[in-house]
């Protein structure tokens, strides 16, 4: 393994994140805010408790893991897609590194990035209300292998994308639909029943109801199909960028 | 001296079944300077490409200092710099931080006393600290090529070094070859400009549809395919040539002024004493006397028009 190299293109990438700390750290913080606001406030007076915990601090693993998945996607998708854009891709394929290094750089720095927001939204989340995590490594497992799956997902994205629109095709088109209707917002419980049904085909209930068990003890699903749930997604997303290694597709002619 | 860069058959076509390159074999000496010339899409960047990794070869045995280039890519890769055609920089990045980030990728560490000598050495020691977006296009093309050299390669590719690159520019780069190869530097640029190839190659090589049509040493492909001519001006114009001088091989121009006489420079004998003695003795009167030799470019359009034709 080339772990200076490695490290170089993880440092790089690093770099672009805090040559926009303002953006990396304000935008988190300011859209938590604005869902506590707007969610938590809103619609917390309306309801109260969903089994047993307060709405706001019910609400905080789904925003934790809403903004996670779409940094991670966005991060890494962008981290590789930008070379590609700007041709500076030719250094990568020329170097004497392999595929799975390139993915470790890359994927390490956006998973990197993506697990720091979401810290800096837990943290702003106690601000506005009382979190308790009961299950601290399961917590800590659990946002960070979301961190490292969707940014895979990203990696994936950025190799298809051909242009800027696809890039932005699947984060909005696909993955946001699903994790608004995931769960983040709302128990599925309280779902008509053929919905309750209906929802258990979203991938997101399964990813956010684990994490939300983390900290509350509460499930829509048992913990075990949320675990075996992201290592699945995990394994597909390793899967496809192992073809992508093989077959060469959309990196090298 | 030793081959450091084999290339053996090397072919490439795409699906669409263009052949970019139809078996193109070439061995490179340590130490030289290759100048590949083609027209556009003769194939030089695909040669290129392949050899640095970007291309994945159709079938051929590509070697650098012994390693191949697909079965032991790391350590071949390794002895490999290449300066693109296309500026292609991240515009937000400092030249410091792009120059080591090269340096990393090719496995080495950050060596800031090397940096440092390769950024004074292409002037760019002042700019080490400026965004890339904040240079000037000549600038850009200095950092392409800081980054080539950041892990030291013993083989250097540059493709189209001085397209679109100011005369001045185009000096320093020439200046900075000579250089490299003092320092044992095998470099294989590609070039439109003949101008170039006759300047700074040892050797040239020529390149059309994916077919190397010709390579040799410089000099000899200009003495054995370059021919020479003598314009013999005379004071008075003539309307045919004297019969005396009918032996020679000569022809009269169009205002019946100058002979010119076309000759073989490797001939044992180029018979340029016995025209100039007869033109005396035809009693013709001479006002000027100028050598002509073809250049490369001359020699280089020949060769394309005539696999054309």
């Amino acid at each position: 393994m080339n772990w200076t190299a490695i490290a170089a293109i993880y440092r790089f990438e690093m770099a672009r994140f805090f040559r926009t700390m303002m953006q990396s750290f304000l935008s988190p913080v300011l859209s938590t805010s604005l869902y506590f606001v707007v969610f938590g406030t809103a619609i917390g007076s309306r309801i109260q408790e969903v089994e047993g915990v307060s709405y706001g601090a019910f609400i905080v693993p789904g925003l934790i893991m809403l903004s996670v998945v779409m940094l991670a996607i966005s991060n890494a998708s962008f981290g590789i897609y930008f070379p590609k854009f700007l041709g500076t891709i030719y250094e990568l394929l020329s170097a004497p590194v392999n595929f799975i290094e390139i993915v470790i750089g890359y994927v390490g720095a956006a998973a990197t990035k993506s697990l720091f927001v979401g810290i800096v939204i837990l943290i702003t989340a106690t601000f506005f209300v009382d979190i308790r995590i009961e299950h601290p490594f399961a917590m800590a497992a659990f946002l960070i292998l979301s961190c490292l799956s969707f940014s895979l997902l990203g990696f994936i994205i950025g190799i298809w994308a051909s242009n800027f629109e696809q890039m932005s095709l699947v984060p909005q088109l696909v993955v946001t639909p699903l994790i608004f209707l995931g769960g983040t917002f709302y128990s599925i419980s309280m779902l008509p029943p053929v919905w309750q049904t209906i929802t258990l085909f979203n991938p997101v209930v399964y990813l956010i109801s684990g994490f939300r068990w983390s900290f509350y003890g509460l499930a829509d699903v048992p913990i075990v199909y949320s675990l075996l749930a992201i290592l699945a997604f995990t394994g597909l997303c390793l899967g496809i960028i192992g073809w992508i290694f093989k077959t060469g597709w959309r990196i090298r002619s | 001296m030793t081959t450091i860069l084999s290339i053996k058959d090397l072919r490439k076509s795409y699906a669409d079944g263009f052949e970019a390159l139809k078996g193109v074999s070439l061995d490179i000496q340590e130490g030289e300077i290759l100048a590949l010339l083609g027209p556009n899409g003769a194939g030089k960047t695909t040669l290129i490409s392949t050899v640095c990794g970007i291309t994945t070869p159709t079938s051929g045995v590509v070697t650098v200092g012994g390693h191949d280039i697909q079965t032991d890519f790391r350590a071949a890769r390794r002895m490999i710099g290449l300066v693109p055609q296309e500026i292609a920089l991240e515009p937000f990045e400092k030249v410091w931080n792009t120059v080591r980030f090269s340096r990393g990728l090719f496995g080495y560490s950050s060596d800031s006393a090397r940096i440092e000598e390769i950024l004074r050495k292409l002037s760019l020691w002042d700019k080490r600290k400026n965004a890339i977006k904040e240079l000037s296009g000549g600038m850009k093309r200095r950092v392409l090529i800081a980054k080539a050299l950041a892990h030291e390669p013993r083989v250097l590719f540059l493709d189209e070094p001085t397209a679109g690159v100011d005369v001045e520019l185009r000096k320093d780069m020439w200046e900075m070859v000579a250089e490299l190869k003092q320092a044992g530097v095998t470099i294989i640029l590609t070039t439109h400009y003949i101008e170039e190839a006759e300047a700074i190659a040892d050797r040239v090589g020529v390149i059309d549809k994916g077919e190397l049509l010709l390579m040799q040493d410089k000099d000899t492909l200009m003495a054995q395919m370059g021919k020479k001519q003598i314009e013999v001006m005379l004071t008075e114009a003539i309307s045919e040539i004297p019969g005396c001088l009918a032996g020679h091989n000569l022809a009269l121009n169009g205002n019946g002024d100058t002979l010119v006489y076309t000759y073989d420079t490797n001939a044992d004998r180029t018979g340029i004493t016995t025209l100039l003695n007869d033109v005396a003795q035809a009693g013709l009167v001479l006002r000027d006397v100028q050598t002509r030799q073809s250049s490369l470019e001359e020699i280089f359009v020949n060769l394309v028009s005539g696999e054309a034709a």
